[in-house]
């Protein structure tokens, strides 16, 4: 019994003695922060992932604090809510930004885009970008080993088993833009979300002559300038022979998408064609 | 016992198939592709136009900075295009066309066979002709040999080493140019020795070679300062480090030049070269080229233009084989395939290698057994399987510590991981990003 | 022509695999296996067989059922398993016994790691270690070496020579009058494997025979071993040179016990050793002197499996801060 007794009181006397040290050396070494990084933390989503550019949650929250506005500080997970929150909070005004996505700028399947060698190396993108020109004729179009698939944090990006090509999840896509990064090919791009998640981008990232484009992929910009010469709002430029829509320009008319002679400029989630003046009419009345 | 390199270290089946045959010159092909990249440095910039004629030896394309090489014609005939053209990868890359006409060559160069040489010339002299000729390191690495034989300030080369190693299995061409133009060779590096001012010259040869030992042993007796080393066979003795480690027994240290112990490296294929560019006046516009395969009807070693397709030189080793799965520019443990094989042969191209069906798929990855084979046999003391996994994950700055940036990729740990993972292709990916980090931190 | 194979470069391969290490490592154990057989007779083979079969089972069972996984059982390494926790064994063990061996071995030891290449410890131990303590009194009594008249069920037990040195040593006996009694074997019947002990550790001829077989086939290098022997050696040297009459002599030690089966086949397991040669020089200095400390000063007469399941757990730190020689 007095073994019993002997054993706790002394653990408990330890447990005295160290937590008073603690407790000083705690003190003594204590380091000053501004409370306010912990509540603009807290505000944050909590992922860590990166995709603000800084290192974890708790960077941003760092640079918020510092810096006098919130210019070019935006959590890309949390979006617009989540700044004007940490606006409030730090009593800034929020910048405004239009929410963002990531978008697959390859159309290369299999069909459009003919497999010319096989690859058999370490199943990475950045890999087989470094060791030469990728398994089809295209020397920029997607290498389908999906690195952007392991780099998502957020499940939102995956080989579609028919195309081989990423495909996004708009739900689950927080344009964080950690596949941008990983894309050795830099074929994924952040853009607008657009209204009702609309968009029309061009879905090709091929800068050789239309013929050697043409003759890699069915589905290749050819650089032919239709698209930039239909266009109303002067939103696409070719340089490079690869055409270009400015997401910022663009009111998603879709004039460039019946222009296009090789099916290269791509729109999402429209309702089916009615006419096409139509479209435009109501397009611009939303904006 | 014979001298080698201190760790590590493999020993990959040597298939020299196309040892015992002699150097073929290869028939002139109606068109060259000649790149104006065909060496480590800015590329060239060419000097004719569309539509121009020019003769074999003509400079068709300037070096553009210190480090760069000027570019001959291969053949005579008229200048077609200066555009991109589709490389051995599959990427765009400049070059100049050249559809042949005849064979005219420019009138300096000395076409005799006799062997000739030449004791009053200078350094400088020695070296503005090889400057002027484009010579480039000729095992591969293409590094403008001038480049090599000025050295930095405050350094003094004190030995010349030859690299007669060939220690990639199956390549054979310079162990041929060794029994063929042992004396062409022997003067080469005689120039070579006077060029950067030293007294001294080591041909490290592998002892899988003791025909070649044996003959340039004799040669060499007769001249003053060139010593024949030979070493004992093990892969990769031709990397510079570790032929400097085996010959004089100096180390180079981590990220350092071979200068810092001393040591000047040049290729035997160079030596000639050399050799070609000073005495004979004629400038990098051919080289031996081992053609060679289990599949391939003859395989064989080929004097051919620079310029001229690669399938031109399978079709006269007796054409691809119907079961080819890979052709490889270089050898099996550091050559890179080839994706369109008629892309030209460049400076660098020691070999064309084909790999049929049965040997050349890779079997599947399987886990890590932690065996530790791949730290045993990396030459430069890594560990492999430490740096694989550090680049999956992108760690780039434990990388560094590692010591990622010594990896030579000689390919010995995948060689020998009984796992069969793809070490190299990690490694290399990540000593890519290490050094692009590297070099950001210093801008 | 058909589409080329891209990839990076090396194109060639040794041919080397994890079957082929494993296997080789299968070969290199038979001679042992042979002599135990001489000297145990049927219950090897029953031991063997049902740990083998159970450890199969148990991996097959795991992957496909709990992991979901393409099971791997033809990979050599649970055989292999399978084999070394039988030699760890008294020939005359239960066979329920031997399969919740083989279940702690592979599901414990292994699996629950992440399987081949990611446990920690070496599963053949983390089963013997478990039996060990769970059921003692059956896996400390050793049948008599009778050659091929011992049958599986009732054979004639004793004791190893490390387990009546340590009682007589807690006794207060003085070694010398132990070494001359008929209990202990001379060294020629220690070197044969003629004596009390698990199945497949007594015959210490065999195994090194297994060892330059391996060493051969390259498919582990001396460092280990050598390392344990000498550690064990100079360590136990230095102590019966001390006092002869408390502390068997060196030669006692490296040919008693589990010592020369665990230098070379456990302590080298792939997975659970450290890569580089001078961490598997410390690996084996390690092992070694604990191995002396728990013989000589710890409980139990026997400290190869502890000694190397601790040093196992060093194993990583070992990794981490022994690196090898740099080129420079």
């Amino acid at each position: 019994m007095s073994t019993i007794a002997i054993t706790i009181i002394s653990l408990c006397a330890i447990g005295i003695v160290s937590a008073v040290i603690l407790y000083f050396v705690a003190q003594k070494f204590k380091v000053e922060e501004d409370p306010r990084i912990d509540i603009v933390e807290g505000l944050l989503p909590g992922a860590n992932c990166g995709g603000c550019g800084y290192p974890g949650c708790r960077g941003l929250a760092e640079a918020a604090v510092k810096s006098d506005t919130l210019e070019g500080i935006m959590c890309p997970v949390g979006g617009a809510p989540t700044m004007s929150k940490v606006a409030a909070a730090l009593g800034r005004e929020a910048s405004a930004q239009a929410p963002k996505i990531a978008v697959v700028r390859c159309n290369g399947n299999c069909e459009n885009r003919p497999r010319t060698s096989i690859y058999d190396g370490a199943r990475s993108c950045a890999i087989e970008h470094s060791l030469y020109a990728g398994d089809t004729a295209c020397g920029y179009g997607c290498l389908g080993c999906g690195d952007c698939v392991a780099a998502c944090q957020f499940d939102a990006i995956h080989l579609d088993p028919t195309t081989q090509l990423p495909s996004v999840d708009d739900d689950k896509c927080v344009a964080c833009g950690a596949c941008v990064k990983a894309c050795p090919r830099n074929i994924i791009e952040l853009r607008n979300k657009g209204i009702k998640d609309r968009r029309v981008f061009v879905c090709c990232v091929n800068k050789d002559k239309g013929a050697v484009a043409r003759k890699a992929c069915k589905a290749a910009c050819i650089g032919c300038g239709k698209c930039a010469k239909e266009c109303p709002f002067e939103a696409i430029t070719v340089e490079n022979n690869l055409a270009y829509i400015d997401f910022n320009k663009c009111r998603l008319c879709r004039k460039c998408v019946s222009a296009c002679p090789t099916g290269a400029i791509h729109e999402v989630n429209f309702p089916p064609r009615k006419i096409e003046t139509d479209a435009v009419k109501t397009n611009n009345e939303s904006i | 016992m014979l001298k080698t390199f201190k760790i590590g270290g493999v020993h990959p089946p040597e298939n020299k198939l196309s040892a015992g045959s002699k150097i073929q010159a290869l028939p002139i092909p109606e068109q060259v592709i000649i790149p104006l990249s065909q060496h480590i440095g800015a590329p060239a910039t060419p000097v004719v136009q569309k539509g121009d004629n020019v003769k074999v030896g003509q400079l068709i394309a300037g070096a553009s900075g210190f480090v760069s090489a000027n570019i001959h014609s291969s053949v005579s005939g008229t200048v077609v295009s200066i555009d991109n053209i589709t490389d051995a990868a599959g990427l765009s890359k400049p070059a100049i066309t050249i559809q042949v006409e005849g064979d005219e060559w420019i009138d300096d160069i000395d076409r005799s066979e006799k062997i000739l040489n030449s004791n009053n010339l200078t350094k400088e002299e020695i070296i503005k002709a090889i400057t002027a000729a484009g010579i480039v390191g000729m095992g591969g690495a293409t590094f403008p040999t001038q480049v090599k034989l000025t050295p930095p300030p405050g350094s003094k080369a004190e030995f010349l080493i030859i690299n007669g190693v060939e220690c990639e299995p199956y390549l054979t061409s310079d162990h041929r140019v060794m029994l063929e133009k042992a004396e062409e060779v022997l003067i080469g590096v005689q120039l070579l020795m006077k060029a950067i001012g030293v007294q001294r010259a080591i041909i490290g040869i592998e002892n899988n070679k003791p025909d070649a030992i044996e003959h340039l042993k004799q040669l060499a007796s007769k001249t003053i300062g060139i010593e024949i080393c030979p070493l004992k066979l093990k892969y990769p003795q031709g990397g510079e480090k570790q032929l400097i480690q085996a010959t004089t027994g100096r180390t180079v240290p981590s990220g350092g030049l071979p200068i810092a112990v001393g040591a000047v490296v040049q290729n035997i294929g160079t030596a000639l070269a050399v050799y070609e560019a000073v005495i004979k006046h004629k400038p990098l516009i051919e080289r031996v080229v081992t053609v060679t395969g289990k599949s391939l009807a003859r395989p064989g070693n080929y004097l051919c233009r620079l310029g001229t397709p690669i399938s031109k030189l399978i079709e006269a080793a007796g054409g691809v084989p119907e079961n080819t799965a890979k052709v490889i520019g270089g050898g099996p443990m550091m050559g890179r395939t080839i994706v369109n094989i008629d892309s030209p042969i460049m400076k660098g191209t020691s070999g064309i290698l084909i790999i049929s069906n049965k040997e050349a798929a890779r079997k599947p990855v399987r886990e890590c057994i932690r065996c530790g084979k791949c730290v045993s046999a990396c030459p430069m003391g890594l560990e492999p399987y430490l740096l694989a996994k550090l680049s999956m994950f992108n760690l780039l700055e434990r990388m560094e510590e590692e010591k990622v940036m010594d990896c030579i990729e000689c390919g010995s740990c995948s060689f020998t991981c009984p796992s069969t993972r793809p070490l190299l292709d990690y490694i290399r990916l990540g000593k890519g990003r290490t050094g692009a980090m590297i070099r950001n931190r210093k801008k | 022509m058909n589409k080329l194979l891209i990839s990076p470069s090396p194109h060639v391969h040794s041919g080397d695999s994890i079957e082929k290490n494993m296997y080789g490592v299968l070969i290199a154990l038979i001679p042992a296996f042979i002599c135990s057989a001489v000297f145990f007779g049927t219950g090897v083979f029953v031991v063997t067989l049902t740990s083998v079969v159970a450890c199969l089972a148990f991996e097959f069972l795991i992957q496909k059922y709990l992991l979901k996984r393409q099971p791997t059982i033809f990979d050599g390494s649970a055989l292999l398993t399978g084999v070394l926790l039988a030699f760890n064994m008294p020939s005359n063990l239960p066979v329920w016994i031997i399969v919740i061996g083989a279940l702690v071995a592979i599901g414990i030891g292994k699996m629950s790691f992440g399987g081949l290449g990611c446990n920690i410890f070496n599963p053949a131990l983390v089963g013997r270690v478990f039996l060990l303590i769970s059921f003692p009194v059956q896996m400390t009594t050793w049948p008599r070496p009778l050659g091929f008249a011992g049958s599986y069920v009732d054979a004639s037990t004793g004791a190893t020579p490390l387990a009546i040195l340590k009682e007589a040593v807690k006794s207060g006996t003085p070694i010398s009058q132990i070494m001359s009694t008929e209990e202990i074997p001379g060294y020629r019947e220690m070197v044969l494997g003629n004596m009390g002990g698990s199945l497949g550790e007594v015959a210490a001829l065999a195994l090194l025979v297994g060892f330059v077989y391996m060493l051969l086939r390259k498919i582990i290098s001396w460092h280990i071993p050598v390392a344990i022997f000498a550690t064990v050696f100079v360590f136990a040297g230095i102590l019966h040179v001390c006092n002869p009459e408390q502390y068997a002599s060196p030669i006692f030690h490296l040919l008693s016990g589990g010592l020369v089966l665990g230098a070379i086949f456990m302590a080298t397991d792939y997975v659970t050793s450290p890569m580089s040669h001078k961490g598997m020089l410390i690996y084996g200095i390690g092992i070694g002197i604990l191995t002396v400390v728990i013989r000589v000063f710890g409980a139990y007469p026997e400290g190869m499996s502890f000694a190397i399941l601790i040093m196992n757990a060093f194993t990583p730190l070992i990794n981490r801060y022994c690196k090898p020689v740099r080129f420079a």
